[in-house]
C-alpha cells in the first residue's frame, strides 16, 4: 500500500476558557496530517502542538473512540459528527477532507447544552430526561425472570432494537434549527413502548420525559428531518410521530 | 397526573393545534379554488355565474358556520405559529458562526414563519381587495345583458327596476328584494393591475413552499409516519403544494392577460 498524501490543513476552532467566558473562533494551521488518522487523532495532534508550545489544549469530549459510548460531538463544517453519514466524530477520518481544507470546529449549540469549555458542552440535561422515565420497573430481588421468558414479535422486537442504538450523543439537537431533542426522546420512549415489558409504565413515561426535555429547554419540533440525516446510529423520525400518538392517547386517557 | 396536560401547555399539543388547523385549511384551500376556477369561464355567462356564487357564499348558513371556523383557523394557526417560531429561536440563544442546514433539511421545512408571515400579510391585502369591497365597498350592481336592469340575489331580473345606493331593488316605489353585487367586475378591475397580480403570484409561491412542507408535516406532527402510508402521503403533498397554489396563480396573470 502506498502511503497516501498527507494533508496541510487550515483549522478554526472554538475556543472559551469556562461558560461564562466570551468564546471566539481561532485560527490553526496544521500540516502532515495522515488521511488515515481519526478525525480525533488530528486533535490529539494539535493538542500536543499547542501543549509543545505552552498554550492550552483544546477540550473536547470523547471516550471510546469506536462509535458506541456518545461522548464525541462536535459540529464539524457546519453539521454535527461532520460531512459524512451515520457516522461519529470519532469514527470520522481525515480522507473525508481535501487537502487545503479550513475545517471549521464548533461545539453543539443549544440553550440546554452550556458550553463547558472550548468544545465541550454539559449534555447531562439527556441524563435528567433519561431519569424522568426511560426505565421499567422491575424487582431485582434475586428471583428475576428471564427477559426472554416473554415471546415478542419479531418485528415490534427489531424496531425497538433500532430505536434502542441511540447512543445520546446530541447530534439531532445540535442539527435540529430549534434545538429539539424530540428525535432523542423518542427513540428512549419507542425503545419501551415497542416492548410488553415497557408498555405497563408507558403512559407516565412519555409525559415525563416530554415534560422535562421542555423543562431543560430544547425547542419543539418542526419535522425538518435534520435530526435523523446527521443521527450517527440512524434513527427514524417514525420515532418522533410514535412519540406524538404516544403522548396525545397518554394525555387524553391520563 | 401530568403538568405538561391542558390544551397548549407542551410543544407536541401546540404542533397537533398546528396540524389540524393547516390540514383544515388546506381543505379550505381546496374548495376555495373550485369557487374561484369559475373566473375562466367568460362573458355574461360567466359574469352571473360568478355573481350567483358570491351570493350563495355570503349567505349560505352552512357556508357562514364553514367561514367562522376558517377565520378561526387562521388566527389560531398564526398565534400558534407565532408561539412556537419564538419558542424555536429561544432554544439556541447562541448560533453557530458556520453552519450548512442545507446538507440535512429542506429550505422550506426551516422558513416555515417566514412563509407564513407573507401569507398573512397576502390574507389581509385579500380580504380588503374583494372581501371587504363586497361587504362595504362601493360596488356596483349586476345588471342584465342589455345594461338596462338590475338582477335580484336569486338571479331574476327585475325588468324596469332602480337600486338605491343601499342595494334594494325598487319596482313602481316598492322594495322588491335585494340587488345582486357585481363581485365578479371588481376582480376584472382588480386584476387589470399588473402590480396586485405580481403580489397575488408572489404570495402563491410562498404558499406552494409553506405547503411542500407542511403537507406531510402535518401528518408527522398527528403521529401519522409509517413506511407504509408515508411515501404516499408525501407524494400528495408535493402534488397539493404544487398543483393548488399553481392554479390559484394562474387565475391573476390569465385575467390580467384577457384584460390588456
Ligand atoms: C391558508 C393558509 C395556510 C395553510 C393551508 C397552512 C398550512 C400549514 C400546515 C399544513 C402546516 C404543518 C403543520 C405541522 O407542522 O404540523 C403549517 C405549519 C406552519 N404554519 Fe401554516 N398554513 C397557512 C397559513 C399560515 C399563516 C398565516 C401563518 C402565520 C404565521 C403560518 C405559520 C406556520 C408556521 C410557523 C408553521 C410551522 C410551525 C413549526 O415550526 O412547526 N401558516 N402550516
Ligand atoms: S437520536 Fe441519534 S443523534 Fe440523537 S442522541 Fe440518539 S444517536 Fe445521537
Ligand atoms: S467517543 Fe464514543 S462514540 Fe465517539
Amino acid at each position: 500500500m502506498s502511503a497516501a498524501k498527507k494533508l496541510n490543513l487550515t483549522l478554526k476552532v472554538w475556543r472559551q476558557k469556562n461558560g461564562n467566558a466570551k468564546g471566539s473562533l481561532e485560527t490553526y494551521p496544521l500540516k502532515d496530517i495522515s488521511p488515515d488518522s481519526s478525525f480525533l487523532e488530528m486533535l490529539d495532534i494539535l493538542n500536543s502542538e499547542l501543549i509543545n508550545k505552552g498554550d492550552s489544549p483544546v477540550s473536547f469530549d470523547h471516550d471510546c473512540r469506536e462509535g458506541i459510548c456518545g461522548s464525541c460531538s462536535l459540529y464539524i463544517n457546519g453539521e454535527p459528527h461532520g460531512p459524512s453519514r451515520l457516522v461519529t466524530t470519532c469514527q470520522l477520518h481525515m480522507r473525508s477532507f481535501e487537502d487545503g481544507e479550513t475545517i471549521y470546529i464548533e461545539p453543539f449549540r443549544a440553550k440546554a447544552f452550556p458550553v463547558i469549555k472550548d468544545l465541550m458542552v454539559d449534555r447531562s440535561a439527556f441524563d435528567r430526561i433519561q431519569h424522568a422515565g426511560g426505565y421499567i420497573s422491575v424487582n431485582t430481588s434475586g428471583n428475576t425472570q428471564d427477559a426472554n421468558a416473554i415471546p415478542i414479535e419479531k418485528e415490534d422486537a427489531d424496531e425497538a432494537f433500532y430505536s434502542a442504538a441511540c447512543i445520546g450523543c446530541g447530534a439531532c439537537v445540535a442539527a435540529c434549527k430549534n434545538a429539539s431533542a424530540s428525535l432523542f426522546v423518542a427513540a428512549k420512549v419507542s425503545q419501551y413502548a415497542l416492548l410488553p415489558q415497557g408498555k405497563i409504565e408507558a403512559k407516565d413515561r412519555v409525559l415525563n420525559m416530554v415534560k422535562q426535555a421542555e423543562k431543560e429547554g430544547f425547542g419543539p419540533c418542526s419535522n425538518t428531518g435534520a435530526c435523523e440525516v446527521e443521527c450517527p446510529k440512524g434513527i427514524s423520525i417514525e420515532n418522533i410521530a410514535r412519540m406524538n400518538r404516544e403522548f396525545l392517547s397518554a394525555s387524553i386517557s391520563k | 397526573m401530568s403538568e405538561s396536560k391542558g390544551l397548549l401547555k407542551s410543544h407536541i399539543v401546540k404542533k397537533y393545534w398546528m396540524a389540524f388547523t393547516g390540514l383544515f385549511l388546506m381543505l379550505f384551500l381546496t374548495g376555495h379554488l373550485a369557487g374561484n376556477l369559475q373566473l375562466f369561464l367568460t362573458g355574461y355567462e360567466g359574469q352571473l355565474q360568478f355573481n350567483e356564487y358570491a351570493v350563495f357564499m355570503t349567505t349560505n348558513p352552512a357556508v357562514k358556520l364553514l367561514s367562522y371556523v376558517t377565520y378561526i383557523s387562521i388566527l389560531f394557526h398564526a398565534i400558534d405559529g407565532i408561539v412556537i417560531s419564538m419558542a424555536n429561536r429561544k432554544a439556541r440563544p447562541d448560533g453557530y458562526a458556520y453552519s450548512k442546514p442545507g446538507k440535512n433539511s429542506p429550505w422550506s421545512s426551516r422558513n416555515m414563519g417566514i412563509l407564513g408571515t407573507i401569507i398573512l400579510v397576502y390574507i389581509v391585502v385579500h380580504m380588503q381587495n374583494f372581501w371587504y369591497e363586497y361587504k362595504f365597498g362601493k360596488t356596483e350592481f349586476m345588471m342584465s345583458e342589455d345594461g338596462l336592469s338590475p338582477l335580484l340575489q336569486d338571479g331574476t331580473i327585475a325588468e324596469g327596476a332602480t337600486v338605491t345606493s343601499t342595494g334594494n331593488v325598487m319596482l313602481a316605489g316598492e322594495n322588491i328584494g335585494v340587488a345582486m353585487k357585481d363581485l365578479y367586475t371588481i376582480v376584472m378591475e382588480g386584476f387589470a393591475n399588473p402590480i396586485l397580480v405580481v403580489f397575488y403570484v408572489l404570495a402563491m409561491i410562498a404558499m406552494g413552499f409553506h405547503l411542500i412542507h407542511g403537507f406531510q408535516s402535518a401528518f408527522q406532527s398527528i403521529g401519522l409516519r409509517n413506511k407504509k402510508y408515508s411515501p404516499a402521503i408525501i407524494k400528495i403533498g408535493y402534488a397539493f403544494a404544487v398543483i393548488v397554489p399553481l392554479l390559484f396563480a394562474i387565475i391573476p396573470v390569465y385575467l390580467f392577460i384577457m384584460a390588456a
